[in-house]
């Protein structure tokens, strides 16, 4: 296959699992070490650079890179890399003069931005500072969007997300609360010069089953969360059934109980291994004695004299047909007694302010057609990012895309062309600091992972603002972070230095290095020290080596980045190099500012 | 040296072998040899012998001398015994081991330094002897531990690393041995552990006197141009005589197609050293032909790497004294030390 090009910045890149996985690639491997050396700012700065929401999103974020952490590989549960962000901003001195400002002279073009939520701020964030204006239009009188709407406040409390909105805000943006746009076409009349809708997905699926409209007391989960979080409900009944397994229905659930709700039911359609909900939502929903009923599919209601008393379901058996799609059968009929129903089976774009005359297309299912690379729509200068563009993800998919929307945006309205944009970049630094020494923690902490200090039971359900989770301290984040596999240390490879003494391979724990004839990929994975079992993983193949002709060959799956290759090689021809992977944002983009757009 | 030990984690697809052991399991503490010296790679092909040999770690007895090489009994089967005794006594402590008890699964390491310089006595009289042993030679032309004055391997013009000349002839192990009468004699390279692992099984389970002569460059003193024990002279002259393959007892011998002569080799267990000829003539039973074939090898400067003589009628020490199987740990203290009657008696015989 070839030596491989080490060079090309998504090579290591991948090497570093949990940030090739981060939709925004936040650098964790460096902000986690930054923790562990009690640098709590820095380590805060680096992560507001590209998940700008550091204290929100290390409480409530999907976190995608812990299922990718090489932890996973070695042994069973990752670092907590989610909770550790957490630290930082928990931990963090007032950094209040360390954020981007915006400039006193104005660069003349003015943004509109449609919500308040992660992916209009995060385009705020980027644009203020390079000196556009940008107007914030919101339909609430609050800010956050479904941050503030639909995340319970014992998993996020609202100081938290008015912090960290606020240093975007405070930067200068006009932000317009209750101001709702009820009319796209009127709003490009407006002399803006680009427009993003960045208004979500604000729609709960319904449930149209029979009975569905006979009582008052059946909900749709995000709505009746939004109604908690305004505090336009404060009770619930006893009983309460919860239609979906995914995390909304762990929000409605666990609010349930704080607000009366005594036997609370959690039913889905699916078994335990196909739900939605995140791993460690349902850990937490569990934790608090909720019953989770698997294989329930809902049925009808069950209304007696105009009153809701129950709902019915079928409970099902899932096979796969001879296509391999999942088929159910029904084995037996169940009804659960219930005084309210939350209907928390997912969500949908909804733009009724937007006319469909206006150049901006949407596609069968009413989805707007959006490029996936600049984020435009059919409509020059009309942009879509977060849930709005491609219906529902999370939080940290809407920052990922706003931070190119403003890139997007930045180009746009130089006259530039938006698909030209600036690579990633990588840099490279040895971090050899002596003979066997190394400037980072090297050694494979056997530790397993720490577990994050809840609320007891008893003093958690007092009020519905009590955060449950209490947050790692000092101490603990250090001992979690020397868990940290350091996949961004990586052992670099220079073949013409290389004697073939086999120092490496012998020494190497988790047999991830041979010395073999180069071949097609298919083939070369058959001849390696260790079975090559995920195909996902990169396979590094050297230059032809000097003596033998032989190329070094590395499968990345397992390597724990410990250095001992480095030390044992009597050549240097191994060493262990920080890669560092710049991800450009709009600021660092070049254009040209005397190409103006003609309007 | 390394600061931190190998990490204990491993690549869980990797298999265990028949006692249920991973080869992780047949290391020993992280060396301190230079980085990259050649024993450790030795140490790394005895690690992987042991391990798909499945033999019990505590059966195996390990015993050395003095240098570099006598250090890396300690870089594997940590759970196994050892004996590190002086300067070229290696053989004659595993003598007394190995008379006390046969049971156990003897491996001498030695230098060439150790070997055949001050224990070059000790070496041709265990031979002689035909100790049931594995007795392993890393040789790298030089004393390492001393700081790489010539050894007695040394090639006539080879230069030490600040350019001396050696002009004294050279002492070859595996000649050596087989003019002892050796009974399995074999030359492997630490930087092929596809052709040395196989010796390596086939020397432990050979019974009586294994001789394994591995070239191991001495990276620090010996890995320079004028050197011949460097990586890139053995590369450049290593010459295989056949390709090796170790076929245990239960297994059946399957002839591979290639059509090239193949010699299966029974070893006392019912095992089997298969051998593909590379060198056509060469027939690793004839201890004349081999010595001959050898020895031109040898004036021409060529590196002839494999199983190099075998006698598989080897018999070995105990067998040939008829002593008792019985480990004397076993033994009552009776049988052992039948008292002062007996002894008056043998002293009688002798008068
Ligand atoms: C009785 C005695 N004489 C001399 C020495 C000094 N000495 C230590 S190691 C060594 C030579 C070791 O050479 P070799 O066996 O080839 O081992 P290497 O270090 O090359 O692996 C010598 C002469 C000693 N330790 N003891
Ligand atoms: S001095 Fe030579 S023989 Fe000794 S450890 Fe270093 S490289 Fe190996
Ligand atoms: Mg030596």
């Amino acid at each position: 296959m070839g030596p491989v090009d080490t060079k090309n910045p998504d090579y290591y890149h991948k090497v570093v699992d949990c940030q090739w996985a981060c939709p925004a690639h936040t650098d964790v491997p460096g902000y986690i070490r930054l923790i562990a050396q009690g640098r709590f700012d820095d380590a805060y700065m680096l992560n507001r650079e590209s998940n700008v929401f550091p204290g929100i999103l290390g409480r409530v974020c999907d976190r995608p890179c812990e299922p990718a952490c090489r932890r996973v590989r070695i042994e069973e549960k990752p670092v907590a890399i989610c909770r550790l962000k957490r630290v930082a901003a928990d931990l963090r001195n007032d950094i209040s003069d360390r954020l981007p400002k915006a400039p006193k002279q104005k660069n003349g073009k003015k943004i509109a931005l449609i919500g308040a939520g992660c992916a209009s701020l995060t385009v705020a964030n980027d644009l203020l500072p390079m000196g556009y204006e940008v107007v914030i239009f919101e339909k609430f009188d609050t800010t956050g969007g479904l941050m503030r709407t639909n995340i319970p406040v014992f998993r996020l409390p609202p100081k938290v997300l008015d912090e960290e909105i606020d240093m975007i805000v405070d930067m200068g943006a006009d932000l317009r609360l209750g101001h709702e746009i009820t009319s796209m076409k009127d709003l490009l009349e407006e002399n803006f010069d680009a427009v993003f809708v960045g208004s979500g997905a604000p729609r709960g699926r319904n449930l149209d089953v029979p009975g569905r409209y006979d009582s008052d007391r059946i909900y749709i989960g995000i709505d009746w969360l939004e109604s908690v979080a305004f505090e336009h409900t404060d009770s619930i009944g006893e009983n309460v059934v919860i239609v979906g397994g995914g995390n909304t229905a762990m929000d409605c659930c666990r609010t349930s109980l704080r607000l009366g709700g005594k036997r609370v039911m959690v039913t889905a359609r699916k078994p335990r291994h196909l739900l939605k909900a995140s791993d460690w939502e349902l850990e937490d929903a569990e934790e608090e004695q909720i019953e989770l009923l698997l294989n329930h599919a809902p049925l009808r209601m069950i209304i007696e004299d105009g009153k809701l008393t129950g709902m019915e379901f079928a409970i099902v058996e899932w096979h796969e047909d001879e296509n391999g799609r999942l088929q159910s059968t029904e084995l037996d009929r169940v009804i659960l007694p219930c005084d309210d129903v939350i209907l928390a089976v997912g969500q949908e774009n909804a733009f009724s302010f937007m006319e469909r005359d206006i150049g901006i297309e949407f596609d069968q299912w009413d989805v707007p057609v959006v490029d996936p690379v600049t984020f435009q729509s059919t409509r020059e200068g009309v942009f879509f990012g977060g849930d709005a563009a491609f219906g529902p993800k999370n939080i940290i998919w809407a920052v990922a895309h706003g931070h190119e929307v403003a890139i997007s945006i930045h180009k746009y309205c130089h006259g530039e062309d938006m698909t030209e944009r600036l690579p990633d970049k990588v840099t490279m630094e040895s971090t050899k600091m002596g003979m066997h020494e190394w400037s980072y923690s090297n050694d494979y902490d056997e530790g397993s992972r720490r577990l994050v200090p809840h609320v007891s039971l008893k003093e958690r359900f007092k009020k519905l603002n009590i955060e449950v989770e209490l947050g790692f301290t000092a101490e603990q984040a250090i001992a979690e972070v020397e868990r940290c596999l350091n996949c961004d240390i990586q052992t670099e490879f220079e073949a013409k230095r290389c004697i073939e003494c086999d120092a490496c391979i012998d020494i190497c724990p988790v047999d991830c290095l041979t010395m073999t004839e180069d071949g097609p990929e298919e083939e070369l994975r058959t001849r390696l020290n260790a079975p090559s079992t995920n195909m996902e993983q990169a396979l590094y193949v050297s230059e032809a080596l000097p003596q033998t002709g032989r190329a070094m060959v590395k499968d990345e799956d397992l390597c724990v980045h410990c250095g001992l290759c480095a030390e044992r090689c009597p050549t240097a021809a191994w060493d262990m190099q920080k890669s560092l992977i710049s991800i450009p944002l709009a600021v660092d983009q070049p254009v040209c500012q005397k190409k103006r757009r003609n309007a | 040296m390394s600061f931190i030990s190998k990490p204990k984690v491993g690549h869980p697809a990797l298999q265990r072998n028949e006692l249920g052991l991973w080869q992780r399991d047949y290391e020993g503490t992280i060396s301190t040899l230079c980085a990259g010296c050649g024993h450790d790679s030795i140490s790394a092909a005895l690690i992987q012998t042991f391990f798909e040999l499945s033999i019990e770690p505590y059966r195996v007895a390990k015993t050395s001398g003095i240098g570099c090489s006598s250090k890396t009994p300690a870089y594997f089967l940590s759970q196994s015994h050892a004996f590190n005794s002086v300067h070229g006594r290696m053989p004659s402590v595993t003598m007394g081991a190995n008379a006390a008890n046969s049971s156990m699964i003897f491996v001498g390491i030695s230098g060439d330094g150790d070997s055949l310089s001050i224990g070059m006595g000790q070496f041709c009289h265990a031979i002689r002897r035909n100790l049931n042993m594995a007795y392993i030679i890393e040789n790298n032309g030089v004393y390492g531990l001393t700081k790489g004055q010539f050894s007695a391997s040394a090639d006539i013009g080879s230069t030490a690393k600040k350019g001396e000349v050696n002009n004294q002839k050279p002492i070859d192990a595996a000649l050596t041995a087989i003019n002892q009468g050796a009974g399995y004699v074999a030359r492997g390279f630490s930087g092929d552990k596809e052709q040395l692992v196989p010796l390596l099984k086939g020397a432990l389970r050979h019974k009586g006197m294994a001789l394994v002569d591995i070239i191991s460059p001495c990276v620090t003193f010996n890995d320079h141009e004028g050197s011949t024990k460097s990586y890139a002279h053995t590369r450049e002259h290593y010459h295989q005589l056949e390709q090796t393959d170790f076929v245990p007892p239960a297994e059946e011998i399957t002839v591979s197609s290639e059509g090239r002569e193949l010699t299966p080799v029974r070893l006392h267990d019912g095992s089997h050293i298969l051998l593909r000829n590379v060198e056509k003539d060469y027939d690793p039973r004839d201890q004349a032909g081999a010595f001959a074939y050898l020895k031109n090898c040898q004036l021409r400067g060529e590196i002839p790497t494999g199983l190099l003589f075998i006698d598989e009628n080897s018999i070995d020490f105990h067998e040939r004294n008829n002593t008792i199987e019985t480990p004397l740990i076993d033994l009552d203290h009776e049988d052992i030390c039948p008292g002062a009657d007996v002894l008056a008696e043998m002293l009688g015989r002798y008068r």
